[in-house]
This record gives structure tokens, C-alpha cells and sequence, in this order.
């Protein structure tokens, strides 16, 4: 089981110009402890709706690499955008989902993957091009090239211990956050 | 009927198949040869949106083609309509103007997620084929179709509200330009009087 905090620290190491759209909760969290960045778009809200946010970015964007960061819970609130994701084939992003098969904004209730569901032969199911599961930390590397250069769509899923952290709060303000990351991303 | 589109990502299980349509006559309204959809798509065009998101609906079927029919317009099928909310601030956030089609009914299903346009300002045109009105045949329609504008008002959304076809072309060109010149949310009716009742005939 891989320390979440350590995981997308290692993760996005040497991201370059890569766009990280993190779920809301503690995926926000983690991205923001992994140093904040003009190009995260931070969720604080809309659950369920982090994939497709990656998708319409993708979409918009060919030319750059989109990875959507989020939790089990939010993923499996949004389980038919693998479906849309799966149609429309977008070889520019990846879904890295931080599974803990826990809520933990919520006070740690199992969720369906603690039951078995399994995101990664839904993945596939959905026509994914890659998914796959990764629980120890060499993984990372591997990872962060399948990122950058790999062929999407992507689905990983990470199994995290499910341990609470302590909470890093990013901005908070939706047009602050949306006009940072646009400024950024149109800048030479 | 426009003819069958043939990059369209999943034409072969679309409402826009000739087998699948004849299978499914019962589900074209009477008035779907009328030239509205295309005053739609005409701003469409004119404000450049290139991504257009939807849940199928037979009111919309004529404008699903000819966005589906598009090269410049990614036509993205949803299996429920929130996901186009976030379908639209992702485009948004890479520089790309975004509409979504829905019927009235789909209204309700994006009234949390419609919570991410108002906070980020994110403009977005949403035309919503309505249900459960003017000579509406099935009374399961009704509930939804009653507070779709209301609930659309209270989420922070411009509505405008279209009765015939030749109010079309004005209303969606003044929505468009108040979507993406400001940044707002914008929806309009495409009222049961316009798009004619369903037609239920087995």
C-alpha cells in the first residue's frame, strides 16, 4: 500500500507543463502538499464530475498531457464518464484514482471498492487504452512517464493505505483558481 | 432526416441509425424537418463552440447531427447530463467554448454540479428540449417538466423561453453573446409548442 502523500509528491515530480485536475477532498489536498501550482485546477466541490472535467480540458487541448487525480469515492460517483471517456478515446489523458476504498472527508465509511469493485476492469471495459493497479512506490517512476508520454485514455489506481492526514488547503476561490490556471496555461 | 453521419463516435447505436430510427418512429416529433436546429447551429458556428455535449433527445435530433456532422465540434454523448457540466469547464479551462443539449428531465439531474459554473464563472449555453407541457401525452414527464426553469433560475442560470420557430435565431444569438461575453450561464427553452408533442402512434 503506497503513503498518498509520498505517492503524488513522486508523482508529479518534474511535471513540466502537465495539467492536473484534482478531485475534491483529499486528492485536492494531496496535490496541493505536493507544492501548488498555477496548472492544478483544484476541486472543492462538484463530486463526480473530475473525470469529465479532464475530458472537456483533453478535448480542448490535444497538444498537452491532462491528469486527473481523484478519489474512489468521486470516481465512483462518476462511474458513466469512463463510459463518455471510452467513446470519445482521448490520448491525452490519464485518471489516477488515490484509492483508499474509504470516504475519508466523511469520517472513513467503506466505499464500493472495499467491496471489490474493481475501477480498472471497468476501465477496460470501457475501452480504456491502459489500466492497471499499482501499490508499490517503484511503481511511481513508470508511472510518471505513462503520464507523460503514454497512450490514453489511462486508469490507474492506486491503492493508498487508508490513514487520515493532515489537511493542505489550497485556494478556495473558484474564479481565482480557474483564472490562475488559464493565465498559466496561455502564457508563452 | 439528415442523412447519416458517419463520424459521429458511436453512430452505429445512435438515434441517428436508420434501423434504430425506424425501430423507434414513435420517438420523432412531427416538426423535426423544420429549419430551427439549423438557426441553432448557425450561432453555434458564429460564436465558435466546439464542444457540444448531450444526452440524445428526438427534439435535438436534428442539431446532434449536424454537430456530430461537424469536424470542428466535438460532439460528446453523456450517459447522464452533469457530466456536461463538467465537460464544460474543462473546455473552458483549455480556451474552448462549450453547449449542451438535454431534455427538461436531464435538468435535474446536473442541479449540484451546475454549482461548478456559477462559482467559476464558467459561460455555458444550455438548450433544453422541454417535456412535460403543452400537450404532453405521458404524465411521468409532467413533475420535472413543471420546475425545470425554476430550478434552472435558482442555480444561477439566465433563462430565456422559445414558443415558435420564428423566435429561434434572435433569442439563441442574444443567449450566446450573453454566455460568453460575460462568462454567464445561460439556458433556453425550446418550449413542447415549438418542437411539437411526442408522438405516441403504436
Amino acid at each position: 500500500m503506497l503513503d498518498r502523500r509520498d505517492f503524488v509528491r513522486q508523482l508529479l515530480i518534474d511535471r513540466g507543463d502537465l495539467l492536473v485536475v484534482p478531485g475534491l477532498g483529499s486528492a485536492t489536498y494531496d496535490v496541493a502538499a505536493a507544492g501548488d501550482h498555477p496548472l492544478n485546477f483544484y476541486l472543492w466541490g462538484a463530486m463526480g464530475g473530475t473525470a469529465m472535467i479532464g475530458l472537456g480540458l483533453a478535448l480542448a487541448r490535444p497538444d498537452r498531457r491532462v491528469a486527473v487525480l481523484t478519489g474512489d469515492g468521486d470516481m465512483l460517483m462518476g462511474l458513466g464518464s469512463l463510459a463518455t471517456i471510452g467513446v470519445k478515446q482521448p490520448k491525452n489523458l490519464a485518471i489516477v484514482v488515490l484509492d483508499n476504498a474509504h470516504y475519508g472527508e466523511t469520517g472513513m465509511q467503506a466505499s464500493a471498492t472495499k467491496a471489490g469493485v474493481d475501477l480498472v476492469a471497468i476501465a477496460l471495459a470501457c475501452r480504456f487504452k491502459q489500466a492497471s493497479a499499482i501499490s508499490r512506490i517503484e511503481e511511481t517512476a513508470d508511472l510518471r512517464a505513462l503520464l507523460h508520454a503514454g497512450d490514453g485514455p489511462i486508469l490507474i489506481s492506486a491503492r493508498i493505505r487508508d490513514e487520515d492526514v493532515p489537511r493542505v488547503l489550497p485556494l478556495r476561490d473558484g474564479h481565482a483558481i480557474k483564472q490562475r490556471f488559464i493565465e498559466a496555461l496561455n502564457s508563452p | 432526416m439528415a442523412q447519416l453521419n458517419q463520424r459521429c463516435d458511436i453512430c452505429n447505436v445512435s438515434a441517428f441509425a436508420p434501423n434504430h430510427e425506424a425501430e423507434n418512429s414513435l420517438h420523432t416529433p412531427v416538426n423535426i424537418e423544420t429549419s430551427w436546429p439549423d438557426a441553432i447551429y448557425a450561432h453555434f458556428r458564429r460564436v465558435d463552440i466546439r464542444q457540444v455535449g448531450y444526452v440524445p433527445d428526438a427534439g435535438h435530433s436534428r442539431l446532434i447531427t449536424l454537430c456530430c456532422d461537424d469536424p470542428n465540434i466535438a460532439d460528446v454523448v453523456l450517459t447522464t447530463e452533469e457530466e456536461g457540466v463538467g465537460l464544460v469547464a474543462g473546455a473552458a479551462l483549455g480556451g474552448q467554448r462549450a453547449a449542451l443539449l438535454m431534455q427538461s428531465s436531464g435538468v435535474g439531474n446536473c442541479i449540484n454540479m451546475f454549482s461548478l459554473l456559477r462559482n467559476c464563472g464558467f459561460g455555458c449555453v444550455v438548450l433544453v428540449t422541454m417535456r412535460g407541457e403543452f400537450g404532453e401525452f405521458n404524465p411521468w414527464q409532467v413533475p420535472m417538466g413543471a420546475i425545470t426553469e425554476d430550478v434552472l433560475r435558482l442555480s444561477g442560470f439566465l433563462t430565456y423561453r422559445i414558443d415558435s420557430a420564428d423566435a429561434v435565431d434572435e433569442i439563441v444569438g442574444a443567449g450566446c453573446d450573453m454566455a460568453f461575453n460575460g462568462n454567464l450561464q445561460v439556458a433556453i427553452l425550446l418550449s413542447q409548442r415549438l418542437i411539437g408533442p411526442k408522438v405516441w402512434t403504436r
